[in-house]
């Protein structure tokens, strides 16, 4: 599970209204949640973007309420990763559930500055930016993980893994 | 070579097949409960059904208990326990808990036998921590790991980090342990333990009562903890034993466990404790609450509604009376403790006081009914949270204690103890 992207650059603390703000929790199609990513932190965040971006934000990524549609609008924008030092416990839950790989990392998530070309390697946890040739190790992702995201998330695996053979 | 572990990390590598885990590893485990309440459960029936599964995993290690707005308070509650007896009905769900047999999910579960030490448990409901008192991995989680849980019988988990906390020395009169872990939550505060496991330890913890052991890991979520452990004991398997339908398993931290941090406490500095709103760690000694006016009483919930927390109340209410300035309610929390309150004649006692005495629900630990607060109301509770609007309207406010110190204000119509009656 090999991810190759852009970053964008996030503060601490950025919260599940920044990522999608409340006001548009009135729908749970992925792709309109996708429009309204990180609005609030920059409105044409989501014009910006190429498919398989990857986010790197500060301590306590994704605090604050436990919607499932914040993972989900990062997921639908076409972010391929989100590398953090650490992640609010629900948001760290909630993004494996709904298919969003996400790392853990402090030396990469502060090293690595806005638009570098970053590599990633989901099953060893290494992380290089192509930038500047440094390397940095976060906790790799268990082969039963890997799969769960790539089937797209936990009910996805689930519902493949009950398919009769 | 065997690695030391923790308590929760011996469980975790159990249930994952693996020799050894550490904390931050992901591990798929098997569960051997997964339970649900009428609020929780609706989403994940709709999950499971909607994905046209036909069969849950195990129709014993599933359990569907209607507690939180029962008997029923509306027709939208009336609705939600009703997808739960449908869904129990047409899958064989053997443990669903409804009618006269319901009574606040975090004490009936143990109490039937369903939980047990070395278990793995989850729960769509954050008090599910309540059963590391019994040596178990026990934790909340989303409507939708519940979901997958009922499919699968697994699950998966970051192996938390542990706090161990020692407490040591002679409890000061009417210091329980509510008040040891209050004071806890008060010193690290509603985050303190976030993502971590906490493991409560020391000759104190060895002296109390399983209810009391109950209140404690209750609350490691108040903290932010992922688990309240307690390591299993005499008193452990004698609450068990009778119990236990199934093998289970006693597992105890390695002396060379590492731990995130240790933390004593010397006990006899710590006087009874009250959470001032609206944190539960908004903590102060019950010198600095004394004398503080209040208009309602709730003496319930998963916290401290056992029959051990009313016999506390009914030896400090008996022959005395309810000030009249305060609403007293009492809510026994499982169909069992009802009867043997009844038995005991503590409702006789409760109800010469003037109380009123509510069925076994959640009620007004969450706002729910039976107990609502108006605006600029005060109550003094056992429960567990009290949040801006917990117990009903935004402007009113709620204090946390032990049933003895709700029982002594109840009838000094102020914040008190015991001791001033
Ligand atoms: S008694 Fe209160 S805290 Fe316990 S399960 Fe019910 S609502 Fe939740």
């Amino acid at each position: 599970m090999n991810f190759t992207g852009k970053t964008w650059k996030f503060g601490e603390n950025i919260d599940t209204d920044v990522i999608i703000p409340a006001r548009y929790l009135n729908t749970s199609d992925p792709q309109e949640l996708a429009r309204h990513c990180m609005e609030d932190a920059d409105p044409e965040f989501h014009k910006k973007l190429a498919k398989g971006d990857i986010i790197v934000g500060g301590k306590n990524f994704g605090c604050g309420s436990s919607r499932e549609h914040a993972p989900i609008a990062i997921k639908a924008a076409g972010i391929c990763c989100v590398i953090a030092p650490t992640f609010a416990r629900i948001f760290y839950r909630n993004a494996f559930n709904m298919g969003l790989p996400i790392f853990e990392c402090k030396e990469a998530a502060e090293d690595i500055q806005q638009g570098d070309q970053i590599e990633v390697d989901g099953a060893t946890g290494v992380i290089k930016n192509l930038a500047t040739g440094k390397i940095y190790q976060a906790k790799p992702i268990p082969a039963f993980m890997q799969e769960l995201i790539m089937d797209g998330g936990l009910i996805a695996h689930i519902l493949k893994k009950n398919e009769p053979a | 070579m065997t690695k030391p572990m923790t308590i929760s990390e011996k469980i975790l590598a159990v249930h994952a097949g693996l020799d050894f885990v550490e904390p931050g590893q992901l591990v798929e485990v098997n569960v051997d409960m997964a339970l649900g309440n009428d609020i929780t459960a609706p989403i994940s029936i709709k999950i499971v059904r909607d994905a046209n599964i036909k069969n849950v995993f195990d129709k014993e290690k599933i359990a569907l208990v209607a507690d939180h707005f029962v008997p029923n308070k509306d027709i939208k509650s009336a609705e939600q326990a009703k997808i739960l007896r449908d869904f129990a009905r047409e899958y064989g769900i053997v443990n669903h808990f409804d009618g006269g047999k319901t009574g606040v999910e975090h004490v009936l579960l143990p109490e039937k036998g369903l939980v047990l030490p070395g278990d793995v448990i989850i729960g769509a409901d954050s008090h599910t921590c309540t059963y590391g008192a019994m040596g178990a991995f026990a934790t909340g989680v989303g409507s939708t790991d519940l979901a997958a849980t009922m499919i699968t019988g697994k699950t998966w988990f970051k192996v938390p980090e542990t706090i161990k906390f020692i407490y040591k020395g002679a409890l000061q009169p009417w210091v329980t342990g509510k008040d040891l872990i209050l004071y806890a939550i008060g010193d690290i505060g509603v985050d303190g333990a976030l993502y971590q496991a906490m493991e409560f330890t020391g000759e104190v913890i060895d002296r109390l009562s399983m209810a009391e052991r109950f209140t404690m890991s209750n609350m490691a979520i108040e903290a932010g903890g992922k688990v309240g452990m307690i390591a299993p004991d005499q008193k452990t398997l004698d609450f068990v034993k009778p119990r236990a339908k199934r093998a289970f398993k006693c597992y105890a931290s390695d002396n060379d466990a590492n731990y995130a941090r240790v933390i004593e406490y010397d006990c006899s500095k710590i006087e009874p404790q009250i959470a001032f709103p609206h944190l539960p760690e908004n903590t102060k000694g019950i010198s600095e609450a004394r004398g503080l006016a209040i208009d309602q009483v709730v003496i319930g919930s998963c916290t401290n509604g056992r029959i051990e927390d009313l016999e506390v109340a009914a030896n400090i209410l008996k022959g005395r009376k309810v000030a009249s300035s305060v609403r007293c309610i009492v809510l026994p929390t499982t169909p069992t403790v009802y009867g043997e309150a009844m038995e005991r004649g503590y409702l006789k006692i409760f109800l010469d006081a003037g109380m009123v005495i509510g069925p076994p629900t959640c009620g007004p630990c969450l706002g729910g009914h039976m107990g609502i607060l108006a605006k600029g109301e005060r109550s003094l509770a056992s429960t567990n949270r009290n949040f801006v609007g917990r117990m009903g309207h935004p402007e009113s406010e709620v204090y946390l204690a032990s049933p003895a110190i709700c029982a002594a204000s109840a009838v000094c119509g102020k914040i008190a103890s015991p001791e001033e009656l």
